[in-house]
This record gives structure tokens, sequence and C-alpha cells, in this order.
């Protein structure tokens, strides 16, 4: 198991060098000026060519790109023009508000959407069948940020059983003490119970949309890939020795199953990913995307290509440790590596 | 009856017979017909929408801002008095193209990289294998928007970045579809009967594939107009005043609080229809190009 | 004796797109208390439905509309599925056709039997590994405290099928269902899971149904034999009788499309078959001093499978590891002009990869093909579709369906050669070529446009063999062209075949893993095991006074029918 987490560990460097060397070319080597887009667009000519120095693009092409390795290797980002902090300080102090929802938002659809195709692939052609089917193209066919905003509407304009969609926290509850950055671990650790109230009403709507976007791919897969085991030999012969139906279809059906269903999670995760963007968006969110559309907007080019370097090493740590899960559960990947 | 002429009946009835089938389908699966009708209308609003319209989708008009749905306003109009339904109907075209415009592009590029990536293997498969590794290492919509952010905003762009994400899922497919044909006993079949490499991979391998990369085309083009959508969204890509639809759910968003649903409910609304339509295509045109479903 | 299984007037019908079909018609089967039943039958027989429904594990579009299978004084057909479920695995079991795919590919096999001892309350779960592993000692498996703990992927296709029997048996039930139990296992293995079957059966005293399409296993094994067609029970008796004198038409007809020792290439047609050309195998090999090939230390290397890849090579590993894996080594023989050359093995002995080779495929790591004296090998397989000796050296592919081009119509697919060989070829030429081959190898010339899912196994057969003949070749490499087929096809593809080698004047290179087939077409025969050759020789010589330890061993797990 060792050697295995030490290979896929060198399996990912690749991808990571890939990823650090396009957003190096993302800015340095597309038509326009640079310097241009780091000084923000009021800058003047003599800002500019400061900024240029300062940058170092100046120089050629290889040593930029060695100064801004070491630059990644210190943490070192760059500044937000329109904040005036490093944009990695930045970057850090919103990430858990994004985990949080991220987080939140695949377990409550992986909570649903499993059962839900597991039901399906066992009971095919009934209700709970259709039911799975016109969710599984309904959910890839909503725009996630339009899912956010008929949810406002109905359940915080029309009902008002919502609160009001800004933020992580209402305004007259103080944030729990930071421990994990996550505001309802953190409130239950602090025991404040009404800070969690609070904040798990915040949650909800955010966390309801992302969960209705990723339900999709995860029930579809699993139903599929049920279907694809449950008609397959093995299964004729658990049933022919007259195993329960419960065993075969948990431990015989479902654990086979299980390994493409791992597989689209990372996909689901790389969907999540940008849909958070939208959703933070929607609700006002202080996490890391809608640091990046407020940074967008004001051409403050720093915090964007962090943010999109963040994005993309978080994502391939979430597949780095998808492929080890897919080791526990399949033998034939952690026998023969 | 002379050779030529039963050679072009025999052309005939296979044409016929992909009617024929093509029927059939629509006949048995009345979902597929219904988003067949659904693709024609949404052609049809892209190409003769903006001649018929009732409003410029362009002039603003205070006196008749932010009302609601009416007779006279089918969809009501937005916060500069701009008539929606006129702005939905005429977005069709910007949004379709797009769509269309960046699976071309991917299905050109990414179609024939992995084609040639399975098919010979080599360094031509590291290659391309390498570059759609790379894709995916980041989030897909998060790279699109590092893309557009970087190259500037525009149409352009955004066909370029959607394009770009979506190369991955064309080339391994392609790849792997080639992969699988590349030993099979007809490619062999085909070299004994004397066809050169080239022959094999358009003649035999391609025609293959074609039917399971129409899906792939079908259901990407539900997730371009998403992905485009969803840039303009948070206001990359496509610039007001233009009409989009992704743009105008974001101009109805800040209204949404306020009870004023149908700024952003109506564009929302044929933005998903749209996407639900090329899914829903996907699985009929699969039905109707798989020869083995054919009887 | 009283029955153990009686199946009375059962019908089973199967919900498809294209309506309810009938697989199974009111047929009768009884099994006596220890007594083994062959079911025999060619694909679509209903043989494997009519198990299927014994046991009620039939799928969701079939079910059983009427009729009795009473198992000691049970009736199945109506039993409750708690009932049936405590019936299977402890009264009743069934093992399958491919082994591999017949065991949950991600739990250790021990744990597996396991399972069902603790399903029927057969073991408490502190007793239950001890049990499973007696089970697996049981099926004579080495070291079966090791092998408790591997999974499917680590056993070979042999191994599987004991696991399958140790898990079938491990309640010690009462009857046995087995399913084509050794279809795809090399014959060496097939004689001993199918000894070892007999075995535990006996030991035990069960019933036995065996499940084949193969009637030399059925009567080297069975006490009676049921011979069922389209979904019927056309015959039934004790083995003894039912080859000696059957009493069905189809019986004997199967019968006699079985490949046998001491029977002739016509003898495998139908009585009224008109009769074919009377010139036999040996008399049309023209012996002539330049063999037409000539194959010459002919060797095929891989290089090993390492899982580390780059991160091992750059560590340096063993030496020993990096020796190639040699697929065909040092390989050597003729094939003379009009003959027909027999190429046998087992599995993964390197007949193919031989045949690929010559048909210039596949590229050797050294040796000499020599082809009326030019030397194939010096051509890189990449280039040679270009290379005139390309139109003389054709193929006949093993599965009928994966070698056909799923959107070329039969007629594109025997124009192909054409196509690509001529110069602008003329429409109306073409298509009388066509025409012509179609007429040559018996395919009705209205099925020239239709797609191979149109068409039937031995049509799709007769629709390759028209595309290797259509540029005329000298030499046409068999690979395995009829293990795909029901014996009554095969019969009739080996007979076309033999008449169209004695029209045409060709010569084959036949590869088969059954020295019955061979023996019938060929007139030398090479035996391969692991790469090496190690017989070659006459027919008569080789199948009758075997030289080498393997063959002998090959001839003796042949099915022997009673005598």
């Amino acid at each position: 198991m060792l050697r295995l987490i030490g290979r896929r560990l060198l399996t990912a460097l690749p991808s990571i060098v890939g990823v650090i060397i396009v957003t190096f070319l993302l800015t340095r080597v597309l038509p326009g000026d640079p310097a241009a887009y780091f000084a923000g667009p009021a800058a003047t000519p003599a800002a500019i060519a400061e900024v240029r120095t300062k940058l170092g693009l100046d120089r050629p092409l290889p040593e930029q790109f060695f100064s801004y390795v070491a630059g990644l290797a210190r943490g070192d980002l760059g500044t937000s023009l329109t904040t005036g902090r490093p944009v990695m300080t930045e970057l850090a102090a919103r990430l858990p508000a994004s985990a949080e929802l991220t987080l939140a938002g695949l377990i409550l659809s992986f909570m649903i959407a499993v059962p839900l195709g597991i039901l399906a692939a066992i009971r095919q052609g009934s209700w709970i069948d259709h039911l799975c089917r016109v969710l599984a193209t309904a959910g890839v066919s909503l725009p996630v940020f339009f899912t956010g905003l008929l949810l406002v509407y109905v359940f915080y304009y029309l009902t008002g059983i919502a609160p009001s969609p800004v933020g992580r926290i209402d305004v007259f509850y103080s944030p729990p003490p930071s421990v994990t950055g996550f505001y309802v671990i953190d409130a239950l650790i602090a025991r404040d119970f009404g800070a969690l109230r609070a904040a798990l009403s915040q949650l909800a709507l955010p966390v309801a949309t992302l969960a209705i976007f990723s339900l999709a791919p995860i029930a579809r897969i699993t139903r599929a890939s049920m279907l694809g085991v449950l008609s397959s030999e093995f299964i004729r012969t658990a049933r022919a020795s007259g195993l329960r139906p419960t065993t075969v279809v948990i431990t015989y059906a479902f654990r086979n199953a299980l390994i493409p269903v791992v597989t689209t999670i990372g996909m689901v995760f790389s969907f999540l990913l940008g849909a958070n963007v939208l959703v933070e968006k929607v609700f006002a969110w202080p996490g890391v995307g809608s640091f990046a559309i407020e940074a967008l907007i004001a051409s403050d080019f720093a915090p964007v290509q962090g943010f999109v370097l963040t994005m993309a090493i978080l994502y391939i740590l979430i597949n780095l440790s998808i492929d080890l899960l897919y080791g526990v559960i399949d033998p034939r990947v952690r026998i023969e590596g | 009856m002379t050779d030529a002429t039963q050679a072009a009946s025999a052309h005939t009835s296979g044409l016929l017979a992909i009617w024929r089938h093509t029927r059939y389908v629509l006949g048995e699966n009345p979902v597929t017909a219904f988003s067949f009708a659904l693709f024609l209308f949404f052609l049809l609003c892209a190409t003769i929408g903006p001649y018929v319209v009732p409003f410029d989708p362009l002039t603003t008009n205070t006196q008749s801002a932010l009302q609601p749905p009416s007779l006279r306003h089918f969809f009501g109009t937005d916060h500069l008095g701009r008539d929606i339904f006129s702005r939905v109907v005429v977005a069709a075209r910007l949004d379709l193209f797009i769509a269309i415009a960046s699976v071309a592009l991917v299905f050109a590029m990414g179609g024939v990289a992995g084609i040639a990536a399975g098919f010979f293997g080599g360094w031509t498969d590291k290659i391309v294998g390498r570059i759609s590794d790379t894709i995916m290492a980041f989030p897909l919509f998060v790279l699109a928007m590092g893309i557009v952010a970087a190259l500037g905003n525009t149409v352009t762009n955004i066909v370029i970045a959607t394009a770009v994400i979506n190369f991955p899922l064309y080339a391994r497919l392609a790849r792997s579809e080639a992969n699988v044909r590349k030993e099979a006993g007809f490619v062999h079949a085909a070299r004994l009967a004397g066809n050169s490499e080239l022959r094999i991979l358009f003649g035999h391998i391609l025609p293959n594939i074609m039917p399971i990369m129409m899906v792939q085309i079908s259901l990407t083009m539900g997730y371009a107009i998403l992905n485009a959508a969803g840039l303009s969204f948070i206001g990359l890509g496509v610039r007001p005043p233009t009409p989009e639809w992704g743009i105008m759910v974001a101009e109805g968003a800040s209204y949404i609080v306020s009870g004023e649903w149908w700024i952003a409910l109506f564009p929302g609304l044929t933005l998903m229809l749209a996407v639900f339509c090329f899914n829903l295509l996907g699985d009929g045109l699969r039905d109707i190009v798989d020869p083995l479903r054919r009887t | 004796m009283s029955d153990l299984l009686d199946i009375r007037d059962l019908c089973v019908e199967f919900e498809t797109r294209k309506g309810i079909v009938r697989a199974v018609e009111k047929i009768d089967i009884s099994l006596k208390k220890g007594e083994t039943l062959g079911i025999v039958g060619e694909s679509g027989s209903g043989k494997s439905v009519t198990s299927y429904a014994a046991m009620r594990i039939l799928d969701r579009a079939g079910r059983i509309t009427s009729g009795s299978i009473v198992y000691s004084g049970i009736d199945l057909a109506t039993a409750g599925e708690a009932e049936m479920r405590d019936l299977r695995g402890r009264e009743m079991s069934m093992i399958f056709q491919n082994p591999r795919a017949a065991l949950n590919p991600i739990r250790q096999i021990g744990r597996q039997i396991e399972d069902v001892l603790i399903q029927h309350v057969q073991a408490t779960r502190a007793e239950a590994r001890r049990r499973a592993i007696a089970a697996l000692e049981q099926v004579r498996i080495a070291n079966p405290e090791e092998r408790y703990n591997a999974y499917p992927f680590q056993l070979s296709g042999g191994m599987c099928q004991r696991v399958v029997i140790a898990l079938a048996l491990a309640c010690r039930p009462q009857l046995l269902i087995a399913d084509e139990p050794t279809t795809g296992l090399d014959v060496t293995t097939q004689k001993a899971i199918m000894d070892l079957i007999v075995d535990l059966t006996r030991e035990h005293g069960m019933s036995t149904i065996l499940i084949t399409h193969d009637l030399g296993l059925a009567a080297a094994y069975c006490d009676r034999v049921t011979v069922m067609e389209k979904g019927r029970v056309v015959e039934c008796a004790s083995s003894q009788d039912i080859f000696g004198s059957p009493q069905h038409a189809y019986t004997r007809k199967l019968m006699r499309a079985t490949p046998r020792p001491g029977a002739l290439l016509q003898d495998l047609l139908p009585e009224d078959s008109p009769p074919q050309s009377p010139a036999n195998a040996q008399s049309t090999a023209a012996r002539s001093d330049t063999p037409l090939l000539r194959i010459e230390g002919l060797i095929k290397e891989y290089p090993r499978m390492s899982a580390g890849g780059w991160l091992e090579k750059l560590r340096g590993s063993n030496p020993a590891d990096e020796k190639p894996f040699r697929a065909v080594d040092d390989v050597s023989f003729d094939v003379g002009r009009g003959e027909t050359v027999g190429l046998v093995g087992e599995s993964g002995c390197g007949k193919s990869t031989t045949s690929m080779m010559i048909m210039r495929l596949l590229d050797p790591t050294q040796g000499r093909i020599l082809f009326d004296g030019t030397d194939l090998a010096l051509f890189p397989a990449k280039e040679f579709a270009r290379n005139p000796l390309r139109r003389r050296i054709q193929m006949v592919f093993q599965d009928p369906t994966e070698s056909l081009n799923p959107r070329y119509t039969a007629m594109r697919a025997i124009a192909d050669p054409i196509l690509q060989a001529a110069d602008r070829p003329r429409r109306d030429a073409v298509r009388a070529r066509c025409e012509e081959l179609a007429g040559l190898v018996g395919l009705p010339l209205n099925l020239l446009d239709r797609l191979p899912h149109q068409l039937s196994g031995g049509q799709k057969a007769r629709v390759g063999i028209a595309r290797a003949l259509a540029l005329n070749p000298d030499l046409v490499v068999l690979d395995e062209p009829t293990a795909a087929l029901d014996v009554s096809v095969q019969a009739v593809v080996l007979n076309l075949l033999q008449s169209l080698k004695e029209r045409l004047g060709m010569s084959y290179l036949f590869v088969s893993h059954d020295l019955h087939v061979v023996r019938l077409l060929c007139d030398r025969v090479i035996v391969m095991r692991s790469g090496r050759i190690v017989e070659q020789g006459k027919c008569e010589d080789v199948l009758e006074r075997p030289a080498s330890a393997y063959t002998r061993e090959l001839i003796d797990a042949i099915p022997k029918r009673p005598v």
C-alpha cells in the first residue's frame, strides 16, 4: 500500500508541472502586455514600466519561469492590487468557506444519489427508476446559477423560510472561534448552538444548489454501473448459490459497482469546483470564487492566476486521494499496482 | 435493368432505410421526437428570430421598466424596459453559435488527435495523452475562466476556452474507440485486402467511431451552452447589452430578492430547455446512427 | 431408484423487442439419484434456459409459463423465492462457462466460499474458514490456506473453475448442474476438470446434469443423454443407445457432424446431402520440391510488462526480469504447394502469433519467411499492404462476426480486396466478381446487400472465405475458422474449404486447437507448445503414433465415446 501511495504521488508530479507551466503561460506568452494586466486598467505607462521591472517581465522567459517557480515554492502568488495583500493570504483566509460549501454539497448529493441509483437499478422499470432517469437528465441540464436563484426566490422571497442569501452567517451572530475554519464544525466545538443554527441555515440553500447539480452524474453512473454488475456472471453464481438478496446487492454487486462511481467523483469534483464559483456569486459567499470574480471585474490578474493555480493543485490532490481510494476497493489495483 | 440503375436503386433504398429507421425511432420514442422538434425550434429562433421579434432587443425604455409578463410583453421587461421575450429569442443565435462553433472546433481537433493517438500509438499517443492529462488536471470551468481572463473578453475566446476544456473528452473517447478497433478482425482483414494504414483509419475505423462521437457532440453541445452562459454570468466573454441567456440571468439575479422573478426566470428556463434538448438528442441520435439497432 | 428431478411440460418464454419468444417448448426431462445426464444441443436449442429455469435464475425478461419442475417432491416452478433461496447452493448447485467471470473479482475466493457456507448455516463464522479451506482442498487445489486469500485474477482459468466447483459443492448438494463447464478451456484442462467433477459427484452420490454442445464430451461422461433442438427434446436415451443407434434425424445429423476418429470429411455432412468430389485430402497434395512457404528460425519476442515503468528503470531492476518473453521460439517448417498443414496447440502456445507473422500483420524479431523464394520478413508489416505479394497470401479469421466491418454490406466486404488491388475497377466487373465468389462459397446472391448483423454465423463465415479468395491467393491461413460455429455449420464450412482447395489449388495453413478437425483437413500437422514445435509429421503418424509425450497427452485428453 505504501508503495502504491509513493507511486501515485510520483504520477501526480507531471500533472503539477503541467499545471504550473500552463498558469505561467496564460499570463506571459499570450498576446497583450502582461505588465499592463498586472498593473490594472488605470495604470499610467510609468506605473506599467515599474510593474514590468518589479515582476521581472523584462528578463528572458526561462528566467521568468524560474523566478515564478521559486516564488511558488515560497508560497508567493503575487499581490492583489485591489486589497494590497498577498494573494496567498487572501486565498488561505477564504478557502475554508469554499471547502465547507463544496464538501457539504458533495456529501449531501452522495447520500441521495447513491441509494437512488442502487434502487433504480434493482427495480429497473419501476417509478423510482423513472424518477432517477428524469433527475439525471434534468439535473445535468440545470444551470447551477439558475437553480440557486430559483431556490432563493422560493425559499427566501416567497416563503421566507431561508435567511437572506448573503454570506456564511447571519449578521446578528458572530462566527465561532476558528479551529477548522468550517463554521459548522467550529460551532460544534465551541458548543455555540445559536451560531450552529445560523451557519446551517445560511448553508442550506447553496448546499442544496450544489447537491442538485452534482446529483445527476452520481445517480446516473451508480445506476448504470449497478445494472452492468447485476447482469454479470458472478452475480448469477451468487444467486445460484442461494445468497441472500441483501448480500448479493451490497457485498457482491455494490462493491464492484463502486469502482466506476469513485472514478466519477473525480469528474464531479471538477464540476463542483467550477460550480462553486457561480454559487458563491449567487449567494455572496465569501469564498475563493467570489474573490476571483471580484478580481476579474477589477482586471486584477494576480489573484485570478493564483486562484486558478490553487484550484488546480487542490484538484490534483483530490484525484490523488481518489486514486488511493480505488486501491482500497479494488484488489487488482492494489496488488498489481 | 442495367448495373448502374441497380446500384442507384440500392443507394436510394439505403437512404430510404435510414429514413424509415429514423421514423421508427422517433415513433417508438416520443421523447426523442420531442427533442428533435425542440432542436428545430431553437434553430428557427436562431435563424429568423431577429427579424420577427416584436421589439428591438437593445432599445431601452425607462417608462416601461420592470413590468411583469403581459400580453404586450410576454416575458415582461427588465430594469431598462427592454422586452425580455425579444431578447431571449434573439439570444438563441449567439448561444447556439458559441456551442456549435466550439463543438466543431473540438471535434476537429480532439477527434483527429484522439483517433491518431489510438491508432498509431507511440509518440503521438504520448503527446496527446500528456496534453489531455494537463487540461484534465484543472477543474474545467476554472480553466475556462483563466483562459478567457488571460486572452480577453470576447466571444471568440469563449469559443476557444470551451473547445479547450472539452478537448480531453473527445481525444480520450476517440483514442479508446480507435484503440480497441486497431486489432479488430475486420481491420486485419482490411490490411490483408491491401488497404493502406490511412485508408484503414478513415475508411474502416472512423465510420465505426462516428456514432459514439455523434452522441458525444450532442452531449457536449449542452455542456458548451452551460459553460458559455456560466462565463457570461460572472462577467466574462459576452458583454451587456448584448442579449445572451447567461448575462440576462445575471442581470435578473439582483431583482430576485425583491420579487421581480421574470427577468431571470425566462432566460434561465430557455437556457435549461436548450441544454435539456441536446442531452435528450444525444440518446436519440445513438439509436439512429447505430446500425446494430437497425432492424 | 426414484427420480430426483422431474421436469414435465416445461415452457419458458422471453420478452424481446420483437415480441414474445418461446425458448423452451413443452419439454420432459427426468433425472435419477446418482445419475449423470447430458443435455446436448447447438446454440439456441434451449439447453441452458432449461437449467436456469430449474434453478429459477432466469433473467428479468424470461419466465416459466407452464409445466412443473419437481425436485424431491417440491415444485420449483411455483416455489416461493425464499424457499428457492434455501434450495440453491444447499440442495442444488450450478457451475458455469467462463469460470473467471463467475467469481466476484474483488472478493477473496475463500471468503466467497464462506459466504455460501454461512448463508446455508453449514458453518459458524468461527469454523467457516476451516471449512472453506477444506472445500478448496477437496477440488485438489495445492496450498489451500494460501489460495484462500487469492483473488480470481491471480488464478488461471482451470484453477478458477476448480474454485467454482468448490463453491458449488461446499454445502454437499444433491444435484449439480454444469453448464458448459469446460468450454473455452484447453483440452488437457478440460479433461482434468471433467474427471474432477465425475470423481466428486460419484464420491458424494450426487446427480449431475451436464449441459454441452459437445456430443463427444457428453458421450464420455454421461449415463444418459437428452438431445435438444430449437427448444424441444428430440431424443433421450442411454449414452450407449444414442451413439449406437440414434433414432431421431437431428441426433444423427449432429452425430455425423461431430469430428471423430475414422471419419472422413464428407462423412460429416447429413446423409442426404449431394456427394462431394471423391478426391480426398491426400491425393490432391501435389508434391513439389520447392515449398510454397518456408519458415526458418522464426522468433517473436515481447518485452516483459514491468508494472513500475520508468521508475523501475531508473532504479535499475533485476536483469533477469528484463529478458524478453518469447512467444514464438525458433520455429521452422514448410508448406508445400497444394498442401494443407495444421498448426495445433493449446492457448498461448504461439500458433496465432506465428500465423500473424506469416500473414505479415506482425513483424518477427528474427527469422525468415520465404514465400515462393522471397523473404517476406524483409518487408515491414506496415508497408506490406502495398506489396504485390500481398494478394497471394490471405486469411480466414477465427470470429466471423468480429472480422467483418459492421458498416459494410457482404458485397462491400468481399469487394474490398478487389477495389484496393485494381486500378480504377469497373463497377459492373466488381459486382460480377463478387457474385462469382458468392456462388463459389455458396452464399445466396440476395444476401449480398445485407449488413453482417443480418447474417447467420455460417453465412458470415462464407463472406469471410469469399473475401479471402477474392484475389486468387496461393496461400490461405485459416485461423480457427470454425471455432465460433455450431458443429453442423462447422461440418459444412470444413467441406466447403476442402472443395475450394481442390478446385482452386491453393495451400492452407490451418491453425486450430482441435486435433480431430485438423486430421480431417490436413496432410501434415505441426504441434506447438510454449512457442516451440514439439512434433511435426504426416497427420496419421502424429495422431496414431505420437512421438512426443505432449502430443500423446493432447490426444488422450480428447473425450472418448463409450465403446
